[in-house]
């Protein structure tokens, strides 16, 4: 048979442009393990915020304007006066806050499963240098909107670099343009924020998949599936990426915008975390706000940097807390990867990061006193506790025999259905049937009556139970 | 190196200072549908406010159509004369001026509810006592030293500020000498239809972003329950 005009062009390009062996290499023929989890959504989810930004940071360019006489009331015409523009800024605004959070979730999920590890370390490599370049994106996005916080918070960031001795105050006064935060910083920033960095980001990005699909995706059993494969040459735990993953993926997409809607529409300022009320009055270089607080993602870093008492010292220790990031598959030791089957001292060790990481997050809203101060030193000595003594620990850790082939585990559903059946029980464990005391009742109705009473025994018997669960989780 | 110690100083001091001057403030009621209390609010706000503030990120046209009344009455009942419906709602009185009378220049009210929020606006308004140690010979309780001289002493009458003390400490309380041409209860309405204005000029699309955001929600929930059922039919056979 002739082959159709169409096809014919169809072949044509595809004779000179590899399109289906880019889609195949990538996604069709992509073998992901089976047994990905919830941890697993955030990696395309960041890719959904990633593209959110850049279309409707693109939007924002087309009438914001960045001159420091124009940038904040540019915005506020975007607001008002621009049809959309409303909805463009807010997705463009909560979608930064969204971004970060979607982003720590995700390296959480590679510290959880030891994603970072052999032969993965340079997918952790590019995913860190996609954080910083995040972060650079951030800060000068922040800058933009030309309010008070806006400028406040990079004088603040700033002068950080003149703490650098010898070079630092020649250094800060070139990366701002003039002796403080000014027109001439405002529109670098701009041209840093619109193009430069997204172009490093996309690159990045590009980059951190190629090496991604390179090795292979890991597992929350931290296995290598192509360890055991079937005749064909597939790994027999995977299965392709394209449509398996795609359509996963897309319910995972549904739950984040649900949320990422929710903020949009109905709490955009997210009580003033994601929009900070003093960002609302245009800068003011003559008037100092009462509290320079640094947008939430960055309290955790910014905390750090106030805890420690030397100005120097602190700036190393914030740099510090994120090149030790960087180090992680070389800090651990422990050749089990995933959380699994790895030993109980890194599972305290890692709850016990998280507990430090959200409180100097916490710490870093708040305004400092001797106590915040305290607690801040408390827990930025947690904080590179768990990366500097990993070596340590980690070669003590007594883990656990892991499987060859993946294990198992039960879908959410099934989670759901197993508790649903549990509640009767439970129930009946922690109340206890006892006759009501019908004094005044009619006489005919005494003793018939019995109520349900929360009983004491039972519950303390639960939450032992509940304790001992918990504890055995983290050995 | 010397700037990064002022800034870090003068947040700290100035911190302090902010800390120690906590007033409790008393709750607005905002009702962004009530479009009566807003055109009254839009009123007042003209009358009283116009005179040095500027509200220049809203037009008088956004605000009728917002409120649904004509054009034309907007122009009549509440702009003042000569402006077009399509004017920002700009001040007549010039910067150099203001700075002259005032020491500084007046803000723009159109980002004050966002900034400052709707209780303190309405508290503000509310906590002028006679001090005759200021310029104006006016205090506030909830911002000490105002630059604002009370705009509204006609209609609220004179306060004058007495201190307490209890077994739980030493507070402020404001004491109405000579009544104003307003009730009590008549005055908070007043104060809360401003404020409500204020809040509405704040983010003048937030009645119709809750009202867009159910569909959205909804036609997030229908695609989500389709996406879900997508990922079932396609994994039932993956073990």
């Amino acid at each position: 048979m002739k082959p159709s005009r169409l096809a014919e062009c169809g072949n044509w390009v595809l004779d000179r442009f590899p399109v289906t062996k880019f889609w195949n290499d990538h996604m069709a023929h992509y073998y992901a393990p089976k047994n990905f989890n919830i941890w697993y959504f955030f990696g395309s989810l960041a890719l959904l915020v990633l593209v959110n930004q850049i279309l409707t940071g693109i939007l924002l360019t087309m009438n914001y304007k960045p001159d420091a006489k124009l940038a904040f009331d540019s915005v506020e015409y975007i607001m008002r006066d621009v049809p959309w523009g409303w909805l463009v800024r807010y997705m463009h605004s909560t979608g930064a806050s969204a971004f970060f959070i979607v982003i720590y979730l995700h390296m959480f999920r590679a510290l959880l499963y030891g994603s970072f590890k052999h032969p993965r370390e340079l997918i952790w490599i590019f995913g860190m240098l996609l954080f910083v370049a995040l972060m650079a994106e951030a800060f000068m996005g922040y800058l933009l909107p030309w309010g008070q916080m806006s400028f406040w918070g990079a004088q603040v960031i700033i002068s950080l670099f003149s703490a650098i001795p010898v070079i630092g105050d020649d250094l800060s006064l070139w990366i701002r343009g003039d002796y403080v935060i000014a027109d001439a910083t405002l529109n670098r920033f701009f041209a840093f924020h619109v193009i430069a960095v997204p172009l490093v980001l996309v690159m990045l990005v590009f980059m951190h998949l190629v090496a991604l699909h390179e090795v292979g995706s890991n597992n929350p059993d931290g296995i290598e599936i192509k360890a055991s494969k079937d005749p064909w040459g597939h790994p027999v735990d995977g299965i392709p990426f394209h449509p398996y993953y795609t359509v996963k993926d897309l319910v995972g997409v549904g739950v984040f915008l649900l949320f990422f809607a929710t903020v949009i529409f109905y709490m955009p300022e997210m009580g003033g975390y994601f929009l900070e009320h003093a960002n609302f009055i245009p800068a003011d270089p003559m008037k100092t706000p009462e509290h320079i607080a640094p947008v939430w993602y960055f309290t955790p870093f910014y905390s750090i940097l106030r805890a420690i008492p030397d100005k120097f010292a602190g700036v190393i220790g914030m740099g510090g807390s994120i090149v030790v990031l960087f180090l992680m598959p070389w800090l651990d030791r422990c050749k089990v990867k995933s959380i699994r089957y790895r030993g109980g001292i890194f599972k305290k060790a890692l709850f016990l990061f998280v507990i430090s990481f959200l409180a100097l997050g916490y710490l870093g809203t708040q305004p400092v006193t001797p106590l915040a101060t305290t607690m801040a030193r408390l827990f930025t000595t947690i904080y590179f506790g768990f990366f500097l003594l990993m070596p340590i620990y980690t070669r003590w850790e007594k883990t656990k025999p892991v499987p060859r082939r993946l294990t198992k585990v039960k879908s959410i559903e099934d989670q759901l259905h197993e508790i649903e059946e549990q509640i009767p029980a439970l129930l009946e464990e922690i109340t206890e049937v006892k006759p009501a005391i019908t004094e005044i009742g009619h006489p005919a109705f005494k003793g018939t009556f019995f109520s349900r009473r929360p009983n004491p025994k039972g519950i303390a018997h639960v939450l032992s139970r509940v304790l001992t669960n918990l504890k055995r989780s983290l050995d | 190196m010397r700037s990064l110690i002022t800034v870090l100083l003068l947040f700290t001091l100035t911190f302090n200072v902010n800390a120690s001057e906590e007033v409790e403030l008393q709750e607005a009621n905002i009702d962004l549908s009530d479009t009566a209390s807003l055109q009254r609010g839009a009123q007042h706000f003209v009358t009283y406010c116009l005179g040095c503030h500027s509200a220049k990120h809203m037009r008088y046209l956004r605000f009728a159509l917002d409120v649904g009344v004509d054009p034309k009455k907007v122009l009549n009942d509440i702009a003042p004369e000569g402006a077009s419906i399509y004017d920002q709602i700009h001040s007549a009185m010039n910067k150099h001026d203001a700075e002259k009378w005032f020491g500084v220049q007046p803000p723009d009210l159109s980002l004050i509810a966002r900034s400052r929020g709707a209780d303190w606006l309405y508290s503000y308004l509310k906590s002028y006592y006679i001090d005759p140690s200021r310029p104006f010979g006016v205090n506030n309780l909830v911002f000490q030293d105002t630059a604002m001289p009370n705009p509204l002493w006609k209609l609220q009458g004179e306060q004058h500020a007495e201190s307490r003390r209890s077994i739980y400490g030493e507070y402020t309380k404001l004491e109405l000498d000579a009544p104003g041409t307003l009730s009590e209860s008549e005055f908070d309405l007043f104060v809360n239809d401003l404020v409500n204005f204020l809040v509405y000029v704040g983010e003048p699309v937030q009645l119709e972003r809750e009202r867009l955001g159910k569909y959205v929600l909804f036609f997030l929930i229908i695609f989500l329950v389709i996406a879900y059922l997508l990922k079932k039919e396609y994994w039932k056979d993956v073990d």
